[in-house]
């Protein structure tokens, strides 16, 4: 019983936690829009990088296909808001139209491994760019959509996004938890360091990969859909973007690959640098970010969380 | 369909092919000997294109540039292998990745504020007429650029080949403890490797730059036509490159002609996942060894 106590205890007071800043910040910050828009971000990066980790982190398997399942879900929500449905329909529709994708094409290229694994997963935000773009009857082609909920108030917008957003957080964040300490995170841990030992141990490879992929992926659709309700607008472009599949990587590099919490750090310290460079560098940004990504690499590969822990930089 | 429409659709291919033998090469042969994928590869194309393209306002055939622009880069790539690259190439698969995309973040911002992300073309270079086989039209400038592409990949493949240090990235290629025992200095043979992939990745910019327009965007569908032909010939095999890059050419094609241009990386992408579950080591067999 003990076990099972400190199990869902701790999901449970991030849950809280969660709900505490997502209906607190917004009043904190009723007016000042630009520390709004930052913690709608940081929440929303928090929110992939922890899905991330989940499949690239626990299992370690590189996957790529974050921006994938974010621009799927963006514009599975945005296409059923315009036929009329509720905001949340859509986003149970992004959370499934993510899962019934991510599932069998998980299954398939789960068996590729290292830089075969992640360029597969590479291809597949290509591919929906396109597919997306291509058929413009009802995803508006190049010319993107413009959400239904477009053009009301932009400050209840931005509070409303950032209190689901922050939820939508401290959710993945929690589910990580609870997988991490679970049978799957244990199984997922097995496969991590030796798949082969894992698999003659009796444990079902396959399908453990394909539950921890699947959730992830329906986790990066929601995200994708609440994105799209608070830019109001969306495109190929912007959606299915590959830093959408980077960034996520790259914060939990930073914070620690693996790490349930790992994630939540890098998150922050990413976002923080990211802001410094945009506002400082305006035309050389990404180079900027580029330069500040190698030099993290090279020093502290094993990420901040797990230096710390261990007294070290390894 | 039309027997006359379907030759050209497949000669246009080949046409293509040959200048993706080109880009596939260097990225196949610095995949197999590193274990290292290049994200770097797009961008290096490019970076010759440019290179090419100014070479060409100068009056330099961009043919001819090739010959400088490639051991320009390929230095370039020895630079940052010996220094940069060198240091995490034992590390996991996703940090090499992201390292290397990192140095792709920084090069194509460095040409997007340097060049603009304008498209910018060199106008004809030979200013001969079409040939003309039977019903198919080929340009003379696409038929020049798509045979050099080829000629470089196959001196490549001669280099690995015939000469002592190629022998020696091959070695490395094979079995990289058995080669360190025999002598072969390793971490050289690791920066020649990938100065050689990116001098080849210089020459496939400068005959791009000779027959289609350039600009720093084009960068990631390089990189992406990198991946499929490198996939489809075999990892790590130059020969295979060449097979890769024309299957390449002619599958987008008639891709392009079936279902539409618009979903000309599609086609190329399901086929490459595609050719990921049913063959990873390639076309050629087992993994190359040139």
């Amino acid at each position: 019983m003990q076990s099972a106590l400190s199990r869902w205890f701790l999901p449970l007071i991030i849950m809280v936690i969660g709900a505490v800043i997502a209906f607190g910040l917004p009043l904190v910050l009723s007016n000042e829009t630009y520390l709004l828009r930052l913690a709608t971000s940081l929440a929303l990066l928090i929110t992939l990088a922890s899905a991330w980790n989940q499949v690239g982190g626990f299992t370690g398997y590189p996957s790529f296909a974050t921006a994938a399942f974010f621009g799927l879900g963006a514009y599975a929500s945005a296409v059923m808001q315009q036929f009329g449905w509720s905001v949340f329909a859509g986003y149970a529709m992004a959370a499934l139209c993510a899962a019934l994708l991510s599932a069998p094409f998980g299954f398939a290229i789960l068996r590729l491994k290292g830089h075969y694994f992640a360029i597969a997963s590479l291809m597949l935000v290509s591919i929906l760019r396109e597919i997306t773009t291509g058929w413009a009857d009802v995803t508006g082609g190049g010319m993107g959509i413009n959400l239904p909920g477009a053009g009301g108030d932009p400050l209840a917008i931005a509070r409303i996004s950032l209190e689901i957003m922050v939820m939508l957080a401290a959710f993945s964040v929690a589910l990580s938890l609870v997988i991490a300490k679970g049978w799957l995170g244990f199984g997922l841990s097995c496969i991590r360091m030796n798949e082969t030992a894992a698999v003659s141990a009796g444990i079902d490879a396959p399908r453990l990969k394909t539950i921890a992929f699947t959730i992830s992926s329906a986790i990066c659709g929601v995200a994708g859909a609440a994105y799209a309700g608070w830019i109001g607008y969306i495109d190929p472009s912007d959606v299915y973007d590959i830093m959408w599949s980077v960034r996520p990587i790259i914060a939990a590099l930073i914070g620690g690959v693996g790490t349930v919490f790992g994630p939540v750090v890098g998150s922050v310290i990413y976002l923080v640098f990211e802001e410094l460079m945009w506002r400082n560098l305006l035309t050389f940004g990404t180079g900027a970010l580029g330069i500040l990504i190698a030099i993290l690499v090279l020093v502290m590969p094993g990420g901040v969380l797990p230096s710390l822990r261990k007294g070290k930089v390894s | 369909m039309n027997a006359a429409i379907l030759a050209q659709v497949v000669v246009n291919g080949l046409l293509l092919g040959g200048l993706y033998a080109a880009i596939a090469a260097g990225f196949s042969l610095v995949w197999g000997v590193l274990n290292v994928v290049n994200m770097l590869h797009g961008s290096a194309v490019v970076l010759g294109a440019y290179a090419a393209f100014f070479g060409w306002q100068l009056g330099i055939n961009p043919f001819l540039a090739a010959l400088l622009v490639g051991p320009a880069i390929g230095l370039l790539g020895w630079v940052v292998q010996r220094f940069i690259v060198q240091r995490v190439i034992a590390a996991p698969v996703l940090i090499t990745l992201v390292l290397t995309f990192a140095l792709d973040l920084i090069l194509n911002n460095a040409m997007l504020a340097a060049f603009t992300a304008d498209y910018r073309k060199i106008g004809s270079i030979t200013g001969l007429p079409p040939l003309i086989v039977g019903s198919v039209a080929i340009s003379a400038d696409r038929l020049i650029a798509a045979v050099l592409g080829i000629a470089a990949t196959f001196a490549v493949h001669l280099y690995l080949t015939r000469s002592r240090l190629g022998r020696a990235i091959v070695a490395v290629r094979m079995d990289q403890e058995t080669a360190r025992l025999m002598g072969v200095k390793v971490e050289h043979i690791y920066a020649l490797t990938f100065g050689l992939g990116l001098a080849l990745a210089g020459v496939a910019g400068c005959l791009i730059a000779a027959v289609f327009p350039i600009s720093p965007l084009n960068s990631g569908s390089y990189l992406g036509v990198a991946f499929v032909a490198c996939v489809l010939g075999g990892l790590g095999s130059v020969n295979g490159a060449i097979i890769g890059g024309l299957v390449l050419g002619v599958v987008e094609s008639l891709g392009s002609m079936l279902v539409g241009a618009e979903y000309g990386v599609t086609v190329a992408s399901v086929l490459l996942i595609l050719m990921l579950l049913w063959r990873p080591q390639g076309l050629l067999g087992r993994a190359g060894y040139d």
